[in-house]
């Protein structure tokens, strides 16, 4: 049991405000059991007893014609065995104090009265005064977990959390590698890589902003492969719970001036490359702009590494300045 | 403003799969052609006038959650790349004016440069 002077955190406060909050929410008669098994004031106790043991339940409403007049339950039964009267009618023995609730009152009011009154079930009235069904405790359990079940369901739908990746797998370090392999020149399934890199995050948790600037950083990554390269190259993505490791290298035919290659409009794209909108020389500075942390490292004729690193905070505040 | 609304008043051709356009809203505009700087340039949910028809627009467009590409000067993807754009979920709309002129219209609609 949690000791009071811990705080509370958060995650915990949410789950129970939540099923308060569905207390509030959900409905009497959407929570209690409507054919109600009823007795009649003239009925022998004999035959309550046998109806209650057949259904194992505990207590029932006496109504006369359709008017509620009283709660018979197990306990009015002992009381009458003990007192040897087992010719007694249902009336004699039943409760005619009657505490009862209203079918639209939030459940949080049935609650309340158990709490005060002590009672084990209670019948539920209609506007008009007439019995529609009976409410235990049970039931509001039953109703509860129900409701919190199918909000769970449709929260899971929404997969928009603040940057939470991984959050039910438990391991010292968690990570998931996506492999890309790109071939030069391959403009016809240019983007691929990135728009799958892009997917894979949204449907991990990654907020759209994360996923987004991720997407952009790879494409750009992706298109110098497939634009430069001699051979083609490797993407890799690392995901882990608080930040994104992306990679992309070749073997040739690297980056003779590393500062030149970053200065905006400086390009080294053919012509034809150019006509298809390529070579704008922005590439490596948009990746900067996506990314927390970029590193190029690279020489004339040595292959090229590119390494990118977004991390993933609460607050969602990056350095990136794209939105 | 609505894509339904601009593909009317601007008299824009669909090339892409017909879909409800009066739910989805196009927040800004931004033209180029040269696809790093509409990486760079464009945000998302905005429209981006082009003359570029080939494949790679519909990554760009779809990295960036654009709302649709408006090809101009009746430039003509093929088929793979409407393909692509369908599979993507990117709409493609034509039509035979000039990035210029086009783009004059959208911002006398009230389809302004990005918010940055």
């Amino acid at each position: 049991m949690k000791q009071l002077r811990t705080a509370i955190s958060d995650e915990d406060a949410v789950t129970i405000t939540k099923t308060e909050e569905l207390a509030y929410e959900l409905r009497i008669h959407e929570v209690m059991t409507e054919k109600v098994q009823s007795l009649s004031p003239d009925m022998p106790i004999e035959d309550a007893l046998n109806i209650f043991q057949k259904n194992r339940f505990s207590g029932a409403p006496v109504l006369n014609d359709n008017d509620l007049v009283g709660v018979l339950s197990i306990e009015d039964i002992i009381r009458s065995l003990r007192e040897g009267r087992i010719d007694a009618t249902v009336q004699d023995y039943m409760t005619t104090k009657l505490v009862t609730v209203k079918k639209y009152d939030p459940v949080i009011e049935a609650l309340k009265t158990f709490a005060r009154t002590n009672f084990g079930r209670l019948p539920v009235l209609d506007e008009n005064g007439l019995l529609v069904g009976i409410i235990t405790k049970g039931d509001i359990t039953n109703g509860l977990l129900h409701a919190l079940q199918r909000d769970y369901h449709q929260e899971e739908l929404i997969r928009y959390r603040a940057s939470h990746l991984f959050e039910d797998i438990i391991s010292a370090r968690t990570s998931l590698i996506l492999r890309y392999g790109i071939r030069k020149g391959d403009f016809i399934h240019g983007g691929n890589a990135s728009s799958n890199i892009k997917r894979a995050l949204l449907r991990l948790g990654a907020t759209p902003k994360i996923a987004r600037h991720c997407g952009i950083a790879a494409y750009e990554a992706e298109m110098n492969l497939i634009i430069h390269s001699n051979n083609g190259g490797t993407l890799r993505v690392e995901i882990e719970p608080h930040k994104i490791t992306m990679e992309a290298y070749d073997d040739g035919p690297g980056i003779e001036d590393v500062e030149l290659a970053m200065t905006p409009g400086y390009s080294t794209a053919t012509n034809e490359v150019r006509e298809m909108g390529f070579g704008a020389g922005m590439g490596l500075i948009n990746i900067k702009r996506c990314v927390d942390e970029m590193r190029l490292i690279s020489s004339k004729d040595q292959g090229t590494n590119l390494y990118m690193i977004i991390y993933l905070n609460d607050s969602d505040n990056n350095a990136s300045t794209l939105t | 403003m609505y894509l339904n609304e601009i593909v009317q008043k601007l008299d824009l051709t669909v090339l892409t799969n017909h879909k409800d356009f009066s739910e989805l809203e196009v927040k800004s505009g931004y033209c180029s052609d040269l696809l790093s700087c509409v990486m760079t340039g464009a945000s998302a949910e905005g429209i981006w006038v082009t003359l570029m028809a080939h494949g790679n627009i519909v990554a760009v467009a779809a990295l960036l959650d654009l709302t649709a590409i408006l090809i101009t000067e009746d430039a003509q993807p093929d088929q793979d790349t409407i393909d692509k754009a369908n599979d993507k979920n990117v709409i493609i709309l034509s039509t035979p004016k000039s990035n210029f002129h086009v783009c004059g219209e959208l911002w006398d609609l009230g389809i302004l440069a990005p918010q940055n």
